[in-house]
Parts: structure tokens; sequence; C-alpha cells
């Protein structure tokens, strides 16, 4: 890395994540006070508090979930003649033998393969930024970036239950209810989401040596 | 050192590195120099269109949620759905996280993000600051990753795919509302100029 660029923190300058506005804070840069941004008045942080900490804790709640996600049904279905639990994988296999194999595909990769890549990457990040690695930055940044696009993605699964739930209620007929596992999935979701958000990325370019500016508020 | 001026200065908000904004042409975006996040996008009579694109918006936000979404026939039984029929169906089967879930991702932030956005611009095209800006502001910024409509309409199309094998399944007037906000949602983000916002707020002081 060019040994002239220099961030902000090393300044004793703020940048504002939610309007962008740079500014010099007036109390001392590790005051546990919060500073707030002189324009928009959010909370300015030199890097997000407890970031680590909150991500791991978030990320830790979500792979516990993600078991009861995939194991509990999702959906039942009862009808006159039979009743049938639907997991996510049963469904998605359903489509595939329906020969919707593009529906399919759809959803396996929105609501397995995506939590589960998730649950991955957060980690991966979070690991090589305890371990204070500084090799691939630019992929980890752009792995970063990806995980905030993707994440709400997810909650395709949970929509598809709730159109199905209010569509078919014809109670002599047929009618579709949420399983537990619809609770277990939905959390799993938010939660990643929520452990995506807490993860500071410019810890990704912070250096070793600066172990004590991370821990700042 | 001398202080900065506020306005050139940029930290990058994923790598915090230090960088002078450049100037550039509308419809041109700058990125960071080391990370390569995009920092900031010039758009065009951004406020403006993105004001025009969120009342727009607020139109058929309305019609995306009085009419029905789809309407399925079961066996000569009709049912259709609107989005607050589906929300109160599954809290009726005791979900009522899932249906809180449903109803926050789907309604009440959308909802809110459309008022705060008008609540803000509206205003300010007449040269005032509205009251509260700047909370509004904040919310509209962190509110912006759980506003899911487009995810909700690709559901939508799923769950058609589903019930088209077992029944005749006619898309409502909602569902079209939805494909028309989702573009005019995704427009009005990207025309949605925060540099150009304080900079107009500055103006009005």
């Amino acid at each position: 890395m060019n040994r002239r660029e220099l961030t902000a923190t090393e300044l004793g300058l703020l940048g504002c994540h939610c309007c962008g506005l740079v500014s010099r804070p007036t109390l001392a840069i590790d005051d546990v006070r919060a500073h707030r941004c002189p324009r928009c008045g959010t909370h300015l942080h030199a890097r997000k508090p407890h970031s680590i900490g909150r991500a791991w804790a978030c990320w830790i709640a979500a792979a516990i979930l993600y078991l009861p996600a995939n194991l509990l049904p999702i959906m039942n279905t009862s009808s006159l003649f039979d009743s049938q639990r639907d997991t996510i994988m049963s469904g998605v296999i359903f489509l595939w033998h329906e020969g919707d194999w593009p529906l399919a595909a759809l959803v396996f990769f929105a609501s397995i393969m995506v939590p589960m890549l998730k649950l991955i990457a957060i980690a991966y990040l979070l690991v090589t930024v305890q371990i204070g690695k500084i090799n691939r930055r630019h992929q980890r940044a752009r792995l970063y970036r990806l995980l905030e696009f993707v994440g709400r993605w997810s909650m395709l699964d949970i929509y598809v239950v709730t159109i199905l739930v209010a569509l078919v209620h014809l109670q002599s007929l047929a009618l579709i209810e949420a399983g537990p596992g619809a609770l277990a999935f939905g959390a799993v979701v938010v939660l990643t989401m929520l452990s995506a958000m807490s993860f500071d990325p410019r810890l990704i370019w912070d250096h070793r040596k600066e172990k004590d500016v991370r821990h700042a508020p | 050192m001398s202080p900065p001026n506020p306005d050139s200065l940029i930290a990058c908000h994923e790598c915090d590195l230090l960088q002078t904004a450049p100037d550039l042409p509308p419809g041109s975006a700058a990125c960071c120099a080391r990370c390569g996040a995009r920092l900031f996008r010039v758009t065009h009579h951004g406020l403006d269109r993105c004001l025009a694109l969120t009342l727009a918006a607020g139109v058929l936000f309305v019609i995306a949620n009085l009419f029905p979404i789809v309407i399925v026939d079961l066996q000569g039984q009709q049912v259709s759905t609107t989005l607050m029929g589906a929300v109160r169906a599954l809290y009726a089967q005791e979900r009522p996280l899932v249906a809180a879930l449903v109803f926050a991702t789907t309604m009440l932030v959308p909802a809110i993000e459309l008022f705060a956005i008008t609540w803000m611009l509206l205003p300010l095209r007449f040269g005032h600051a509205a009251p509260g800006l700047r909370p509004c502001f904040r919310w509209v910024q962190s509110a912006r990753p759980w506003s899911m409509i487009e995810v909700f309409m690709l559901g939508v199309l799923v769950s058609v795919a589903k019930l088209s094998h077992v029944a005749v399944v006619v898309p409502g007037l909602a569902l079209w509302s939805f494909g028309a906000l989702i573009l005019l949602l995704a427009a009005a983000a990207s025309a949605f100029d925060g540099r150009e916002l304080w900079a107009r707020v500055a103006r009005t002081a």
C-alpha cells in the first residue's frame, strides 16, 4: 500500500457515514461521549462501536437458527385427501419435479445458498480482520459489498408463504398454514443482515498496529 | 494544519481513506481511489427528479395496497388478496412475528420512506428547509435496506407460478402497480443526491 495514503482517523477527522461530511471532532477522538455530525446530527464513530462483538453475536444467533429454519416445516398444506409439511428444501424438490427448474434454482439459490454463503462470508471477514490479515483487501471489500446487496433477497420464501397462506384458505378444500420454520427463517435473514451491518468494512483496511484505534468509539 | 474545507474532503465510508472530491459532470459517479466503493453520484436535477418520482411512487403505493394482488380461481371458488389481507391471514394463524416482519418490510418502511423523502424535498423545492429535516435524512439513509418491495414482488411471482399448477391465477391491479412501483423507487433512489440536498439546505439558511 502507498504509505502516503491517509485515512480520516489518522488525521483526527471523522467522516459521517450518513451524509458524508468530514468534520474535526470537538472532543478527543477516543472520548466515550458521542460525537455528532455538525450537518445531519448522526452519531459519529471513528469505527463502528463493538463492531466485531456485535457482528459475531448476530452471527451466532443466525447460525443456531439456521438449523430449525431448514429442518422445521415452513408451510403446512392440508386438503381433503392428504396433508403435507413442506420445508424449504422439499419445496425446491417439488418445483424441480414439476419441471419448473428455473424457479427451483431461483428458490434454492435465494433461500438455501444465500443464507449459508452469507454466514460463511461474514465469518471469513470477521476472522481475517481479527487475525489482522492484510492481503486480499480488495477482494474482501468486494465481498462485503456483495453481502450488503444480496442479503435482503433471502426474504423471498417468507413472501411466498405469505401470499400462499392468504390465497389458499378454502376451509373445505385446501388450507395452507405458515409453519414454525417460517419464523426461524425470517429471523435468520434479519440476523444475518444485522450482522453484516454491524461489521465495519473500514477494519479491513486498518493496519495491525492501529489495534487501539480499532476499539475507539 | 489549516482546517479542511468540508465540501472538498471525503472520507470513504468503506475504507476511511481521505481524498478530495473531484468536480464531475452530471451522470457520473466518484469511486474511492483505494477500495473502489462508490463515494457519490452527480445527477442532473437529481432532487427535483427524485421528488417527482417519489410523488408518483406514492400514488402507485396507495393503489398497490388497496387493490388485490392476485385473484385465484380454485375449483370454482374465487379468492383474492391484498397485501394487508395477506398480513392479516398470517396474523390470524398465530404467526404475529412473521406478519410483523412482512408488514414492516413491505408497507411500513416503504410508506415512511416515501413520506420522509417528500417531507424533505417538497419544502426544499420552494426554498425552505423542512423542520425535522436532519432526522428525516438519517432515517431514510438507515431504513433503505429494510424496504423490500422488489423482493416481495419476486415472491408474488414465485407463488403465482406455484399456484398455476393447480388453479387459474389472474394478476390483479396491485401486481402491475407493484411492478411499476419498483421501477419508480429504484429511479428515485438513484436520483437522490445527498450532496445536492445539503448544498440546498445551506443556501436556505
